[in-house]
C-alpha cells in the first residue's frame, strides 16, 4: 500500500511559513502537522517518553538533594584501571562515544534511504544496531561490576546513600531497555530494507521514523550523562 | 560529495552527507570536553555551568540536525518543544521540597558529623 505524502510540494509552498504558518496550521480544519502520520505518531510517543524519563531524573534529583548520607562519587565508581592507572569515568565516556557514533551512522542511513540506496541504508542500520548492542553489553558489564563487586542494590549500597542504587538501576535500566528495543527495531527495519520491501512501495519514511527513535535514545543519554554521571 | 537532489527521490528530508559528518564530529568534541570537565576535576559553579552548557549544545545539535527539527514547520516544532518546558516547574517545585526535607533531616535525624557532610543541592563539596 503506497502511502501518499499528505501534502504536495505546491501545498507547502502555498502555505505561509513562520508564526503565520503556525497559526494557519493549528487552526486548519483538517491537519495541523504537515508530515506523514507515522512521523507525527513517533514524535508524540517521544514527547510522552520525554516526560517519563524526566520524571525519573527529577525523582533522582529530589532524593539526591534530600539525602544527608554521602553520595558515591560517580567519577570513581565508574573508573577503570587501564595499564595500572585508574582512569576516572572512562567506562561511561566509552559508552557515550559508542552511542554518538551510532547516531552518526543512523543519520547517514536515513540519508541513503531517501537516495534509495538500499544496501548502503541496510548496512548503516546494521552498524547502528551493532553499536547499540555493544552499548548494552557494556551496560551489562557496568551492572555486574556494581552488583557483584560494589554490592549496590536497588534498596541500598555500601558506598553511602541508599538512593544511589534506586536511581541508578531505574534510570540506566529504563534507558538500556530503550536501547535494546531500538536494536530489535533497527534490525527488523534493516532486514525489510534489504529485502526490498520499501523499494516496491517507494516509501522509505520508516527509516527516518526509526531514526527519530534512535536519536532520541542518544538524546536521553546526553541528559543522563550530564546529570547522573557528571553531577 | 555532489549528489543529485532529483525530485523523484527527494520524498523526505534530504541534506548533504557532509552536514551530518560535521555535526557528528562536533558531538564528539563536545562529549570529550564534558568528559574533560570531570577528568580535570573542575568543581563548584564552573563545573555546573560547563556540564549544562555542553549538554544543551549536544541536545540542540541532535534535535536540530539529526532529528531534522530545524527543517520542520513551526506548528510541529512548537507542539514538540513547548510541553517539556512545563517540566522546569516540576524541577523547581521538587527542588524546593527536597531542600526542605534535607534541612529537616539535618535538624532532627542526623548526628553533627553527618550534617556537615554534603549538600549536593548547592553544587558545593561533592563528597
Amino acid at each position: 500500500m503506497a502511502q501518499r505524502p499528505p501534502t504536495s510540494r505546491e501545498d507547502l509552498l502555498a502555505s505561509p511559513a513562520g508564526w503565520q504558518g503556525f497559526v494557519a496550521d493549528w487552526s486548519a480544519d483538517r491537519e495541523a502537522f504537515k508530515v506523514p502520520w507515522g512521523k507525527a505518531m513517533m514524535w508524540i510517543f517521544l514527547v510522552s517518553d520525554t516526560f517519563v524519563f524526566s520524571c525519573f531524573l527529577v525523582g533522582y534529583m529530589t532524593v539526591r538533594v534530600s539525602t544527608t548520607a554521602v553520595w558515591p562519587n560517580p567519577s570513581e565508581v565508574f573508573a577503570l584501571t587501564i595499564g595500572g592507572t585508574s582512569v576516572p569515568l572512562i567506562l561511561i565516556a566509552i559508552m557515550t562515544f559508542i552511542l554518538i557514533s551510532s547516531s552518526g551512522t543512523m543519520a547517514m542511513a536515513v540519508n541513503y534511504a531517501y537516495r534509495r540506496e538500499r544496501v548502503k541504508t541496510a548496512l548503516l542500520m546494521l552498524a547502528t544496531a551493532a553499536f547499540g548492542a555493544s552499548f548494552v553489553g557494556l551496560q551489562a558489564f557496568e551492572w555486574t561490576h556494581l552488583i557483584v563487586d560494589e554490592g549496590v542494590r536497588p534498596w541500598g549500597n555500601a558506598m553511602g546513600a541508599a538512593q544511589f542504587g534506586a536511581a541508578f538501576f531505574t534510570i540506566t535500566g529504563f534507558h538500556g531497555l530503550h536501547v535494546s528495543a531500538g536494536v530489535i527495531y533497527l534490525l527488523v527495519v534493516a532486514l525489510k530494507v534489504l529485502l526490498g520491501r520499501y523499494e516496491r512501495s517507494g516509501n522509505y519514511q520508516i527509516v527516518e521514523i526509526a531514526g527519530l527513535y534512535w536519536h532520541f535514545v542518544d538524546l536521553v543519554w546526553v541528559f543522563i550523562f550530564a546529570f547522573f554521571y557528571l553531577w | 560529495m555532489q549528489t543529485v537532489p532529483a525530485a523523484e527521490h527527494a520524498s523526505g528530508q534530504q541534506h548533504p552527507i557532509g552536514l551530518y559528518l560535521r555535526v557528528w564530529a562536533l558531538l564528539f568534541v563536545l562529549s570529550t570536553l564534558s568528559y574533560l570537565v570531570d577528568y580535570f576535576r573542575i568543581e563548584g559553579y564552573l563545573r555546573w555551568f560547563l556540564i549544562v552548557a555542553f549538554m544543551l549544545m549536544k541536545a540542540g545539535l541532535i534535535i536540530a540536525v539529526f532529528m531534522h527539527m530545524r527543517w520542520e514547520r513551526l506548528a510541529l516544532i512548537v507542539a514538540i518543544l513547548l510541553p517539556p518546558f512545563c517540566l522546569l516547574v516540576l524541577v523547581g517545585l521538587m527542588h524546593v521540597e527536597a531542600d526542605y526535607t534535607f534541612s529537616t533531616r539535618g535538624a532532627y535525624f542526623t548526628s553533627d558529623v553527618q550534617q556537615t557532610a554534603v549538600h549536593p543541592g548547592t553544587g558545593q563539596e561533592r563528597r
